[in-house]
């Protein structure tokens, strides 16, 4: 189905930012920003929740933390009691200091493998996947924000358009995908 | 916005656009290798695949080929290992610490410090392997069922704990580091002209577009990582401690060694970024990136963590006495006074005398005094080891069998080789991959560029009318932020008394000013219109004038005395001569 997709650059985030508040105040959905670096303070404008990638984190973290200490109550214990200058063997408890540093050490591992696999499914950035940005210099300079006007059914096309222009763009492109 | 003060040294010198830095930092990967960098790769691949011979060799005929007895029977090896591992930990230092303090300073280096960890850890990782003389038995150190009755990897051995500490850091720092890449790799791709190379970046880039969303998750990423990866570097470090400090050995199980070392590596590995960087910068013409006060700040670091190591030799030293063990005592005794000690007193001038130097503020902001210091420390660094290491152990309770270590020349070939192989390894990381994050750079270009703090460019430009009546791709001719600027008005009277005094000039004659620091493009501009074109003109710049120069343009009072352009120009006219 086609659908009709306008682009707007700025080559300023300051400008986009500006822009962006004036079509929200009117309002306006903006479907997507592209930009070169993080422009801060544009989420709540148009808005990108926070991510919920922390709490991800936290969790990858407590199951490696959680593995690990089975892991190591199971081999070192349960299975296998060693005898190693004479460290208590005999229960988890007495012999835990020893598994400290690798307790942490496997928590990182998790932790931080788990959020950076999950950061990469969820921007849909993968090995062999293909870009969508706009315009190949969103990732040198400019800046673009993407409307769709079927998001937006109470105000015109027409509309969308004429202010769009009145917020210090550079470029306007109209697209159907 | 992140907000600096305006008497901070700008971080970005110069005026810099956001397809300035761009350019500047995608244009030596996308030009052809200079020949320096085709004799330097050839240097360090002969060095990495003699290396390599020996490594065979060695695993071919045993580590008897290593220059090891029966009372030294760790030295080299272990020596190289922890020096690698040391020199490894400035890159997550720099990404991560740093980043949790928001020193904005370290986006000058981190890419190229990351990456240098890496490989780093990657030699480092190469000598406990070859150490266990059968490499393809390399799994075992991995808890996995086995065939021996399910006998279990020991998890109360520090060198099991290392096997973690140093893969989960290895995987955590190239994760970190990669992550911060693929926005770069989508600069350079949307640039790439040549079709391989725009495959080769696309595929690296992995579909990377530049979503808000996208952007709002990346920071979460980063700073999430750099809170695990900070405790990490510490523990990693403390963790390759505990391989002696759990030890009975007396000169190697002394509580100090966790701090002492994590301080030690910090210092080892900050020495060799100032190696690598002072030569990148000056290769790769990255000097507004990376200037005097980036290197002021690392030498700073230096300065910090070499005076904790100084002070933990002697704490070290005072507590052996102190303790009364004559073995402990002994040890150290040994180790100033004994047949090592040009060993100690290597350590003990690179380690502990050179960092002081640091404290005058001309000598750390030397490049070329810290580029020599650099490679002292890294050399100290190395004996630090050293001396911990075959000092403690060559004499041990038994005087029958006190003996000396000799390294063979499989042992200097199998070290000689990891520096090719570091090398070879970082020579093509210069090579392919942007060595600056562009991105984030580009987050504080308008809070710390030179030119956005001293007014010259605007942080938030007008807009500008749109000219174009229907939106199907009016173009526009990119706009410079400098033009937008109004026309100064000159006091004539002022002006005609400053050119009186420093003598006239043509603009036929023009020099570039901009060289002179402090001078952007705009005031070049201003200065040109009172009629100030040459190096000479500003040479004979004196207090007055400056006055003069300050009443007639109004900005930045008492700047040009301060940056000496003066004596700026008379340098430069040297140098046109």
């Amino acid at each position: 189905m086609a659908e009709k997709v306008i682009y707007a650059m700025y080559d300023d985030e300051e400008i986009l930012k500006d822009g962006a508040k004036l079509l929200v105040s009117k309002g306006i959905k903006i479907e997507e920003v592209f930009s070169p670096f993080p422009i801060h303070g544009i989420d709540p404008i148009i808005g990108v929740k926070p991510t919920r990638l922390g709490i991800f984190s936290f969790i990858y973290g407590l199951i490696g933390l959680t593995l690990a200490t089975l892991g190591m109550w199971y081999f070192m214990i349960e299975d296998w009691p060693m005898n190693v200058g004479g460290k208590p063997n005999g229960s988890y408890l007495e012999n835990m200091l020893a598994f400290v540093p690798i307790s942490f050490e496997f928590t990182v591992l998790c932790a931080a493998h788990g959020m950076a696999i999950t950061y990469l499914i969820a921007n849909r950035t993968l090995p062999g996947m293909k870009a969508d940005n706009p315009d190949p210099r969103t990732t040198d300079d400019k800046f673009v924000m993407e409307l769709r006007p079927s998001q937006n059914p109470s105000v015109s096309q027409q509309e969308i358009l004429d202010l769009v222009k009145k917020t210090g763009i550079i470029e306007l492109e109209q697209k159907e995908i | 916005m992140h907000k600096e003060a305006a008497i901070r040294e700008p971080l970005i010198l110069g005026h810099k656009t956001y397809h300035d830095i761009t350019e500047d930092i995608c244009k030596p990967i996308e030009d052809k290798a200079p020949k320096m960098w085709y004799v330097l790769f050839g240097i360090a691949l002969i060095l990495g695949i003699y290396g390599i011979g020996c490594i065979l060799y060695l695993l071919g005929v045993g580590i008897g080929v290593w220059g090891l007895n029966k009372t030294v029977g760790w030295a080299w090896d272990i020596t190289n290992f922890v020096w690698w591992v040391g020199i490894g930990h400035a890159g997550t230092l720099i990404s991560a610490v740093l980043l949790l303090f928001r020193q904005k300073w370290r986006m000058a280096i981190n890419r190229a410090a990351e990456a240098m960890t890496i490989f780093a850890v990657f030699m480092a990782g190469m000598f406990p392997l070859i150490h266990m003389g059968r490499l393809w038995l390399g799994y075992w150190v991995l808890p996995i069922p086995n065939h021996f009755g399910s006998l279990w990897v020991n998890f109360n051995s520090p060198l099991l704990w290392d096997v973690f500490a140093i893969s989960t850091y290895l995987s955590v720092g190239l994760v970190f580091w990669y992550i911060g890449l693929i926005p770069d790799f989508a600069t350079i791709r949307d640039r790439a002209k040549k079709p391989l190379a725009k495959k080769m970046y696309s595929l690296l880039s992995f579909g990377w577009s530049g979503r808000a969303k996208h952007w709002n998750r990346f920071e979460i990423v980063s700073l999430v990582l750099a809170g695990l990866a900070t405790p990490l570097v510490f523990s990693v470090h403390s963790i390759v401690s505990f391989d002696f400090a759990t030890s009975v050995i007396p000169g190697w199980h002394t509580t100090i060694f966790p701090p002492y070392f994590v301080a030690g590596a910090v210092f080892s590995g900050f020495a060799m970024v100032q190696t690598i960087m002072l030569v990148l910068r000056k290769a790769m013409k990255l000097e507004a990136y990376l200037h005097t006060k980036h290197v002021e700040y690392m030498n700073i670091v230096i300065m910090v963590t070499g005076s904790i190591v100084g002070t933990a030799y002697i704490t070290e030293l005072f507590i052996s006495w102190y303790s009364g063990v004559e073995y402990e005592a002994y040890a150290f005794l040994n180790r100033a006074t004994g047949p090592y000690w040009w060993a100690y007193a290597s350590m003990m001038t690179c380690n502990v005398v050179s960092p002081q130097l640091m404290w005058f503020r001309k000598l750390r902001r030397s490049l070329i005094f810290t580029f020599i210091i650099s490679i002292v420390v890294n050399i100290g660094m190395w004996f630090e080891r050293f001396v911990i290491i075959v000092t403690s152990i060559h004499r041990d309770y038994l005087p029958s069998s006190w003996s000396m270590q000799y390294p063979s020349h499989i042992d200097i070939g199998v070290y000689i080789g990891t520096i090719g192989l570091f090398f070879v390894f970082y020579l093509l990381f210069a090579r392919y991959f942007p060595v600056m994050p562009i991105a984030e750079l580009k987050t504080i270009l308008k809070s710390s560029g030179e030119s956005y703090k001293n007014g010259e460019a605007e942080v938030h430009p007008k807009p500008k009318p749109f000219g174009g009546a229907e939106p199907i791709n009016t173009k526009e001719s990119k706009h410079d932020v400098v033009d937008v600027k109004e026309e100064e008005i000159i006091d004539l009277e002022a002006s005609s008394k400053l050119i009186e005094s420093i003598g006239k000039a043509e603009e036929g004659q023009k020099d570039d000013l901009k060289k002179i620091s402090g001078i952007g493009p705009v005031f070049e501009k201003t200065l040109n219109n009172i009629g100030i074109f040459t190096y000479i003109q500003v040479s004979k710049m004196t207090k007055v004038e400056y006055d003069l120069l300050d009443s007639i343009t109004g900005k930045f009072p008492g700047r040009a005395e301060r940056e000496d352009w003066a004596g700026q120009a008379k340098k430069l006219i040297n140098k046109k001569d």
